[in-house]
């Protein structure tokens, strides 16, 4: 049962702790023998997977409700969960490595595990709703991974920044992923592709549509949401390789290449993913120019490799399909293995700036040997496989059927900057004259090169001898899901001189120029700092500032600690609310007749009386005990009025409030006024107006009548059924048992508030110390 | 400050005290076919400990106690009402339905909806004790 299977990774992760104090540093190697492990089942099941083209796992949870967990393995799926597994189980075993003896491994190897096994249930789930609880779990995780080093203000600052954005879309994905159940009546994947009906020409696909890409666009960073992913390169590098370029920002990608067979091909899907695409895809590859810190390079390629799959997916033609699954698989490769080389040499070095290092070739020759192949891969020279993604790419951009010249400008402009960034980041620590360094360079210890150096090695091989080792099956299946015709993938080095390889030898050429010049012209670029500042992170900044503004303000307004404008506020609410519905929207209507008994009146009158000496009593004992003459004589009604039941609880509660509030006047100052006469006029009001709302709301509500009465029902049923004739009884615990075990709780918590609220500030007169501490921290700024 | 009581009110409340709590059980047991029940109970029974507190103040109601913490008391009522639910559940039938069982010698009627009772019967005990207890306590330590 694969499924349990997956869901034991949570398990796994909560047991982490206590797999690090009983293998100490060798703990990633067997947490790695988990997703390591689940590779090898996802492998046994790719055969099949290719001949039928999809296996449905399912495993029945709460049979009784509908509710199954259940598994879509097809060729997407296959792809992304080898993509997560494999990349895992390198992570693991390079994070050891790279975070050996610090004091939080085993925090981190929680976060990583957890994270590991949402991406996987992501992909893999079949249930919308599943889809979308494994999507928000990879959120959490991914901020927990961020700010890992949360003693970091700007790690917990990127932290906080990459939940809003992912989580802001996430809700959209949420409103995306009902519209797309109601449109196709499913909640299961597999039947919605599977159905006929087609969901281009329902009325909901325009907002359906723009609420799935929301989702999509936050979470795989496409412009103008891009702005979090260099940021989030504040976590550890091994996080940066795992979840920022292979697996979690892909989570967008992943979800439009599962709905393109469905929503795709309409003119607004293409209109907006090839805009969106190109553009994300050339302002990443400028960003990236832009910087000196290796870590900031590969987080803006990533974007511009984000933007280049969203492209492929706008385009939609077959060629298109073929580039996005192998420049899919490319990037994954080659970009972990940069991002590790870029770890190793922030370890090795003590910086992470590029323009610090240079000559290390000598020191650090394997590290050398796989930045460089993983590089050649990056900027797309043969024979590895990133060259074959980048032609096929370029073949299908020069194929695009809209936007085709604006497309193509996009496309090599944007392969200029990416060559020369593969150049700055593999070449620039390499070569060149030595620098000194913060750290004495050596070369990195074997966990951390294994990682990266099978990842270097797929490139190549894939690259060389792509139908040996089954990528053009797999890729096949993965193309033939996306846009569910049958696609035959053929990998090649060679598919003659063609106008994409001429592109391809001349973006090579201007890209290795403008890495020779870069730092001339990066300094030409500092032109436009200014400009930079006002884009879309400003937006998102003002946009943070202003919801605390807001809260600030509606929190002195409503919430400024005084009970009288608590009151108030309600009592306006309800005026409001009530005044509303029954005046403006039911004309009210009476049929009752006053027929009332001597005792009757006595009894409503000592209640009256009892409220307006409250009101006027100067001394809080006299008002105290004009109210509890009130309850009281509420109680006599309902004992007039044959309900016991009620009278006992009004009677018992109105003692304990009475008591109560005796303690409580005891702890509060002497008497006085507080309020001027124009505003006791106004409460005055308030107060006569509710009263009289709340007196037609009960004459109203006696006489309609829209429904039977419930109360027949319990009347009847209560001692055949619930063998009980104290049917206020057998409502409590019987009938709306429920409603009552809610209410222990709340009453549970009251009391437990209460009590705390009491015994704690009684504890700050006595340690005020701890709580000059606790008030700090309180306080700590927003500082987003 | 709350002074402890005169002598009239500290005779009551030593012979009141389990003379209430008596009744809020009698309350609690015939709550399903007269009036009375589970809250009604408590409360009478949180009014016992009240009237002991205001005679005979804080200290001398824990002796009374003895181990029992009021704040205990809410957790087992919570606890006893979150058990009678299990039944139902084993039974294969919908959420909190009641189950029903005869003990044969004395002839008791044993049902979850009892078990329920008993639950608010503590938790209201619990929390309403607590309040007071705790209210009493802060007014006795404060100059």
């Amino acid at each position: 049962m694969i499924q349990f299977a997956v869901l034991m990774g949570f398990v796994l992760a909560a047991l982490s702790p206590m797999l690090n104090r009983w293998f100490g540093q060798r703990t990633s190697l067997v947490l790695a023998l988990f997703p390591t492990g689940l590779a090898a089942w996802l492998a046994l099941q790719a055969p099949e997977v290719i001949e039928n083209g999809s296996l449905l796992l399912e495993w029945q949870w709460v049979p009784s409700l509908g509710i199954s967990l259940t598994f879509l393995l097809d060729g997407l799926s296959l792809l992304f969960g080898l993509l997560i597994t494999v990349m895992g189980a390198c992570v693991l075993v390079y994070a050891g490595g790279y975070l050996k003896d610090h004091p939080d491994l085993a925090r981190f190897h929680i976060a990583l595990v957890a994270f590991m096994v949402s991406m996987l249930g992501l992909v893999l789930a079949d249930g919308l709703f599943t889809l979308f609880i494994f999507w928000e779990l990879t959120s959490i995780t991914s901020y927990l991974l961020i700010g890992f080093n949360h003693a970091d203000i700007n790690a917990r600052k990127s932290a906080r920044q990459g939940l809003f954005v992912t989580v802001a879309g996430g809700l959209a994905l949420m409103a995306g992923l009902v519209l797309l159940g109601i449109a196709s009546g499913s909640w299961s994947l597999a039947e919605i592709l599977g159905q006929e009906a087609d969901l281009r020409e329902h009325a909901l696909y325009t907002p359906m549509l723009i609420c799935l890409l929301l989702g999509a666009f936050t979470k795989s960073a496409q412009f103008p949401f891009h702005f979090w992913l260099p940021n989030a390169m504040a976590a550890p590098t091994p996080v940066s390789a795992y979840l920022h370029s292979a697996t979690m920002v892909k989570a967008g990608i992943y979800l439009l290449a599962r709905l393109h067979p469905e929503l795709g091909g309409t003119a607004m899907w293409v209109g907006i993913l090839s805009v969106v695409g190109a553009t994300t895809m050339l302002v990443g590859a400028f960003l990236a120019i832009h910087h000196t810190n290796i870590k900031k390079l590969l987080a803006y390629s990533t974007i511009m490799a984000l933007g280049t799959l969203t492209m492929l997916l706008g385009i939609g033609t077959e060629y298109a399909m073929t580039a996005f699954v192998t420049f899919l698989l490319a990037h994954s490769l080659y970009k972990g293995a940069l991002f590790m080389v870029a770890g190793i040499l922030d370890h090795e070095t003590g910086t992470k700036d590029v323009t610090q290092m240079g000559g290390l070739r000598s020191l650090m020759p394997i590290t050398a040997t796989i930045a460089l192949v993983a590089a050649l891969s990056f900027a797309g020279v043969p024979p590895l496989l990133g060259f074959i993604g980048k032609e096929l790419m370029l073949e299908s951009v020069l194929g695009a059927d809209n936007f085709r010249m604006l497309l193509v400008l996009f496309a090599f402009l944007a392969s200029i900057l990416t060559i020369a960034v593969a150049f700055i980041v593999a070449l620039r620590p390499f070569y060149g004259k030595r620098h000194h360094t913060p750290l004495e360079p050596h070369e990195a210890p074997f966990s951390m090169l294994i990682g990266p150096a099978l990842l270097a090695l797929g490139s190549l091989l894939l690259g060389l001898i792509p139908a040996v080792l089954g990528a053009d099956a797999l890729l096949t299946a993965t193309a033939t899901v996306i846009s569910g015709q049958t696609i035959e993938v053929a990998l090649s080095l060679w598919y003659g001189i063609n106008v994409a390889l001429i592109m391809s030898i001349i973006s090579l050429g201007l890209g290795f120029l403008l890495f020779k010049r870069w730092d001339s012209v990066r300094g030409k670029l500092s032109v436009l700092a200014p400009v930079m500042r006002h884009g879309p992170e400003a937006g998102y900044e003002s946009i943070m500032n202003g919801i605390v503004r807001f809260s600030e303000w509606q929190t002195r307004l409503l919430q400024n600690g005084y009970m009288r404008n608590y009151i108030l506020v309600m009592l306006i609410t309800l005026i409001a609310l009530i005044g509303n519905s029954i005046l403006l929207r039911h004309s009210p209507q009476f049929a009752f007749d006053l027929d009332v008994r001597f005792h009757e009146v006595v009894v409503v009158g000592s209640m009256v009386m009892g409220a307006l000496f409250a009101t006027i009593s100067r001394s809080r004992l006299g008002a105290v005990v004009s109210v509890g003459i009130m309850g009281f004589s509420i109680a006599l009604i309902f004992i007039l009025f044959s309900a016991p039941d009620l009278a006992i609880t009004q009677l018992l509660v109105e003692t304990l409030t009475v008591i109560l509030l005796v303690l409580v006047l005891f702890r509060l100052p002497r008497f006085s006024n507080l309020s001027t006469s124009l505003e006791r006029i106004r409460d005055g009001v308030v107060a006569a107006m509710v009263g009289i709302l709340i007196c037609l709301l009960i004459m109203t509500a006696w006489s309609i009548q829209q429904f039977e009465p419930i109360s027949t029902y319990m009347i009847e049923n209560s001692a055949p059924l619930a063998y009980g004739r104290n049917i206020v009884n057998v409502i409590l615990v019987d009938y709306r048992a429920l409603d009552t075990l809610g209410e222990m709780f709340v009453l549970a918590l009251a009391a437990i508030g209460v009590i705390a609220m009491l015994k704690l500030r009684h504890g700050e007169n006595s340690d005020s110390k701890t709580a000059d501490s606790s008030k700090v921290a309180a306080k700590e700024p927003y500082d987003g | 400050m709350v002074k402890s009581g005169t002598i009239i009110l500290n005779t009551a409340a030593r012979f009141l005290m389990p003379l209430q709590l008596l009744f809020s059980v009698f309350l609690l047991l015939r709550g399903h076919d007269e009036p009375g029940g589970g809250f009604i109970a408590g409360l009478v029974a949180a009014g016992a400990f009240t009237l002991y507190l205001f005679a005979f103040g804080v200290s001398a109601t824990k002796e009374v106690l003895r181990m029992v913490d009021p704040r205990d008391l809410i957790g087992v009522g919570l606890l006893l009402g979150m058990i009678s639910v299990v039944p139902a559940w084993f039974m294969g039938q919908p959420f909190l339905t009641a189950q029903w069982w005869t003990i044969p010698v004395i002839d008791f009627k044993a049902s979850t909806p009892l078990i329920f009772d008993i639950g608010v019967y503590f938790a209201v005990l619990g929390s309403v004790t607590g309040m007071v207890m705790t209210l009493m306590e802060v007014d006795k330590d404060e100059p």
